[in-house]
C-alpha cells in the first residue's frame, strides 16, 4: 500500500502546520471534488482535483492555489461543510492535497464520519470563535498551529513578544477515543465482536423467516 | 432523547455492542452497492486480507455511470467501462447478486431495492450513496456511508455509528392538485434549512403523510438528506404492506403473516418521546421551485426570488452567491424564467407515478421550440412498466426523448449533461454549482409534472394552469 505512505496512521495525538480558509456556508461535496473525478476506481490522483471547478473559476486565486497556502495541513471552514453527496472521494481528495484536520462550526454527518475513517478529525468551535480564527489566518498565513486532539485545544504559534493564543475545539467523545486510540479506522473493532454479530443475526426477525416475531 | 419511536425500536434491535469511545456497532440488514464508490472498498477488503461476511445480504447494481442512449458493452467511455468490469468482478468474486444492465431489474439503486422488495420495515439499510435515507419510506433505518464503511459492511456486516435524534415532521391536510411530495420536502427543506437536519433522524407523520403512496414517501424520504438529516422515515402501514406483497423478495406465506404481525409494532407509538416536532399543513402547499444553489432556495411557483432583506442575515452570503451564479434578479418572479434542458428522471422523480404524473402534461402537447427534454426511467421495471401504459409513446409524440434506466442528468457521470450556461428544469434532488455536469450549468428543482410544464412552455410555468386546461 504504498499510496498510503504518510496518509495518517495510528494513534493521532496532535495535528502541527499551517493552516487556510475556506469562507461560506453548505460547501458541498460536489465543489470539494465534483463528479467526473469519480470515473475511476481508485483514489489516486485526486489531491490535484480537490475543489477543481471553483478553482478554475478563481484562476490561482483560490485558497488551494495560493502558494502561501502550499503545505497546509488545517482547513478553517465555516457551517455545514461537506453537505451532499456521500462521496469518501471529498475527504479523500483533501486528504491527499495534504489537509490533516479540519475547524468548522459544524458538519454534515457522513462527511464527518468519513473523514474520521481517514484519520482526519473534524472539529467544532462555535461562530465568533471560527471567525477570529480565520481572521488569524488570513492576516498571518505563515503562522503554524499545534491541534491537542486530546485537551481539544488549538494554539497559535507565538510571534517574537506575543503570548500564545488559545481557541477551545470540540470532537465527538466517540471521534476524540478512536484517534487517541488509533483506532479511528473501526474495521477491527467491528470484526472483533464475532459472537454478538451472530447473535444479532439469529435475533432479527428478517433473517429468521419471522419465526422471531 | 427520543423513546418508543420506530428509530428506537430499530436501533436497539440491531444493535450488537457498544464500543469504546461511545458509538455503536450497528448491524447492517441490507447493503447495497454501485460502481461508483465500491472499488476502492473491495481493493480495501484484500488489502486487509478479508472476506464479505454476508454476501447474501449484499445487493448490486450499475447506474451512476450507465449511459442512457446505447447501453451496448463496451461502453463508449474506457473509465466508465473499467468501473462496471470492476463491480461484476467483485460480485462474481465474493458471490454477491448483481443486477446488472438487461437483467430487468438493473435500474437507479434507490429505485430497484424497493420494487424488488429488498427494503423491508424494521431493516436498517446502507448503501454508498447519500440518498439511501430513500428506503426510510418503509419504516426502515436507512442512510448513506463512505466507501471506508462500505468496506466495513462488506468485512463484519456492521459499523459503528452515533445514535441520532429524532424530529417528529407532523404534516396536516392533503396535497392540493399540481402538488407533489416533491413540492412538500422541497418546502420543508426551505422552512427547515439545508443544514436543519443535521443531527436528527426525521420521522415524517400525520395525515397527508398517511396518505401517501409508497413512491410519493420515496421522494419524501430521499430528500431528507438534503435538509440534512442523515435519515428520514415513515412508520410503516397498510400501504406499506400493499406494496411489498407479492415483490419477489417479499415473504410469503406463513411468513408473510409473521411479517406483518411484526412490522405491525415497529410503528412509533401514541406515547413517543420526540427530541423534536415541527408541523406543516399540505393543503396550503403550491409547486415548489429552487431558484438557488442549495436545495433550501426554493419559492412557490406563484412567488418571486427572494430580496436579501427577506433572507435570514447568516443565509445572505450564500444567497448573494446563488443571485450571481443563477443570474437571476432579487424580486423577479420564477414563473416565466426560460429554460434550456428538461430532465424527468433520478432516485427521487424517476419512479413510475412520476413518469404517470408528468406524461398527463406532455399527453397532447409538445416540446417548446428550443428545449431539449428527455425522461430516464428509474429502473428497467420502471420502463417497462411505463411503455406497457405506452408512457414511451406519449412523451416521445411530444418530442420528449425516451431513455434507457439510469441516474443520468442528476450528477451527469455518464454522456448526460448541461452545456455552457444552460438552465435545467429537473426532477432530481440537487442544484448545487456545476451538479449536472457544466462548471457554469444552472438547475432548478421541481416535480416531474413541473418538469413537463417547463418542457412544453419551455418557461417555468405553474403546472396547476396547464392540468386545468
Ligand atoms: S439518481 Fe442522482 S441522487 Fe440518485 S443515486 Fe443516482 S446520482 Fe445519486
Amino acid at each position: 500500500m504504498s499510496a498510503f505512505v504518510n496518509f495518517p496512521a495510528g494513534a493521532i495525538e496532535r495535528i502541527e502546520g499551517r493552516a487556510l480558509v475556506l469562507s461560506g456556508d453548505d460547501i458541498d461535496t460536489d465543489r470539494i471534488i465534483p463528479a467526473r473525478f469519480l470515473k475511476s476506481v481508485t483514489f489516486d490522483g485526486l489531491g490535484e482535483q480537490v475543489f477543481a471547478d471553483d478553482r478554475l473559476e478563481l484562476k490561482g486565486t483560490h485558497p488551494f492555489d495560493r502558494p502561501e497556502h502550499g503545505g497546509a495541513r488545517i482547513l478553517v471552514a465555516n457551517r455545514n461543510f461537506g453537505c451532499g453527496s456521500s462521496r469518501e472521494h471529498a475527504p479523500q481528495a483533501l486528504m491527499r492535497w495534504g489537509i490533516r484536520a479540519i475547524v468548522a462550526e459544524s458538519y454534515a454527518e457522513i462527511f464527518f464520519g468519513n473523514c474520521l475513517a481517514l484519520g482526519i478529525p473534524c472539529f467544532t468551535a462555535p461562530h465568533e470563535q471560527v471567525l477570529s480564527l480565520q481572521a488569524v489566518v488570513i492576516s498571518d498565513p505563515a503562522r503554524s498551529f499545534t491541534i491537542e486532539v486530546g485537551a481539544g485545544r488549538l494554539q497559535v504559534e507565538a510571534g517574537a513578544g506575543e503570548t500564545a493564543a488559545f481557541w477551545d475545539l470540540k470532537l465527538a467523545g466517540g471521534a476524540r477515543q478512536m484517534l487517541l486510540s488509533g483506532q479511528w479506522d473501526a474495521t477491527g473493532q467491528l470484526l472483533a465482536h464475532d459472537a454478538e454479530l451472530r447473535a444479532t443475526v439469529a435475533r432479527l426477525p428478517y433473517l429468521n423467516s419471522f419465526a422471531a416475531a | 432523547m427520543s423513546a418508543g419511536t420506530l428509530y428506537d425500536k430499530v436501533w436497539d434491535l440491531h444493535t450488537v455492542a457498544e464500543l469504546p469511545g461511545g458509538s455503536t456497532q450497528l448491524f447492517i440488514g441490507l447493503h447495497l452497492i454501485h460502481e461508483v464508490t465500491t472499488p476502492q472498498a473491495f481493493d480495501g477488503l484484500r488489502d486487509l486480507g478479508l472476506g464479505v461476511r454476508h454476501p447474501e445480504r449484499t445487493v448490486g447494481t450499475v447506474d451512476h455511470i450507465v449511459p442512457t442512449t446505447s447501453q451496448a458493452r463496451p461502453f463508449a467511455d474506457p473509465l466508465a467501462e473499467a468501473m462496471l468490469a470492476a463491480l461484476e468482478r467483485n460480485c462474481a468474486e465474493y458471490g454477491i447478486t448483481l443486477h446488472g444492465l438487461g437483467s430487468g431489474r438493473q435500474g437507479i439503486v434507490h429505485v430497484i431495492a424497493p420494487e424488488l422488495g429488498l427494503t423491508q420495515p424494521g431493516m436498517t439499510v446502507a448503501c454508498g450513496d447519500s440518498h439511501t435515507s430513500t428506503h426510510g419510506a418503509f419504516g426502515a433505518i436507512a442512510f448513506g456511508i463512505g466507501t471506508s464503511q462500505v468496506r466495513d459492511v462488506l468485512a463484519s456486516q456492521s459499523l459503528a455509528l452515533g445514535k441520532l435524534k429524532v424530529r417528529r415532521i407532523w404534516v396536516e391536510g392533503r396535497l392540493p392538485k399540481g402538488v407533489y411530495a416533491k413540492d412538500l420536502v422541497l418546502h420543508i427543506i426551505r422552512i427547515l434549512g439545508v443544514k436543519g437536519g443535521v443531527g436528527y433522524a426525521y420521522e415524517f407523520a400525520g395525515p397527508a403523510i398517511d396518505a401517501l403512496s409508497m413512491e410519493e414517501r420515496m421522494t419524501l424520504c430521499n430528500m431528507a438528506i438534503e435538509g440534512g438529516a442523515r435519515c428520514g422515515y415513515v412508520n410503516p402501514d397498510a400501504t406499506t404492506f400493499t406494496y411489498l406483497k407479492g415483490r419477489p423478495a417479499a415473504p410469503v406465506g406463513e411468513a408473510w403473516e409473521r411479517a406483518m404481525r411484526w412490522w405491525s409494532t415497529l410503528a412509533s407509538g401514541a406515547d413517543a418521546v420526540f427530541d423534536d416536532e415541527v408541523r406543516f399543513d399540505a393543503s396550503a402547499l403550491s409547486p415548489t421551485v429552487t431558484w438557488g444553489i442549495t436545495p433550501g432556495q426554493g419559492i412557490g411557483v406563484d412567488e418571486t426570488v427572494p430580496t436579501p432583506e427577506q433572507i435570514e442575515p447568516n443565509e445572505r452570503p450564500i444567497a448573494e452567491e446563488a443571485y450571481r451564479y443563477m443570474d437571476l434578479v432579487p424580486g423577479a418572479p420564477i414563473a416565466g424564467l426560460p429554460v434550456d434542458v428538461c430532465f424527468i428522471g433520478s432516485c427521487t422523480n424517476g419512479r413510475l407515478s412520476d413518469l404517470q404524473a408528468a406524461a398527463v402534461v406532455a399527453r397532447g402537447r409538445h416540446v417548446a421550440p428550443g428545449i431539449r427534454a428527455f425522461v430516464v426511467p428509474g429502473s428497467e421495471q420502471v420502463a417497462a412498466a411505463a411503455e406497457a401504459e405506452g408512457l414511451d409513446a406519449v412523451f416521445k409524440a411530444a418530442g420528449f426523448e425516451w431513455r434507457e434506466p439510469g441516474c443520468s442528468m442528476c450528477l451527469a457521470m455518464n454522456p448526460d449533461r448541461l452545456e455552457g450556461r444552460q438552465i435545467s428544469a429537473s426532477s432530481s434532488n440537487r442544484n448545487f454549482k456545476g451538479r449536472q455536469g457544466s462548471v457554469s450549468g444552472r438547475t432548478l428543482l421541481m416535480s416531474p409534472a413541473m418538469v413537463a410544464a417547463a418542457a412544453v412552455t419551455g418557461h417555468v410555468s405553474d403546472v396547476r394552469t396547464l392540468l386545468a386546461s
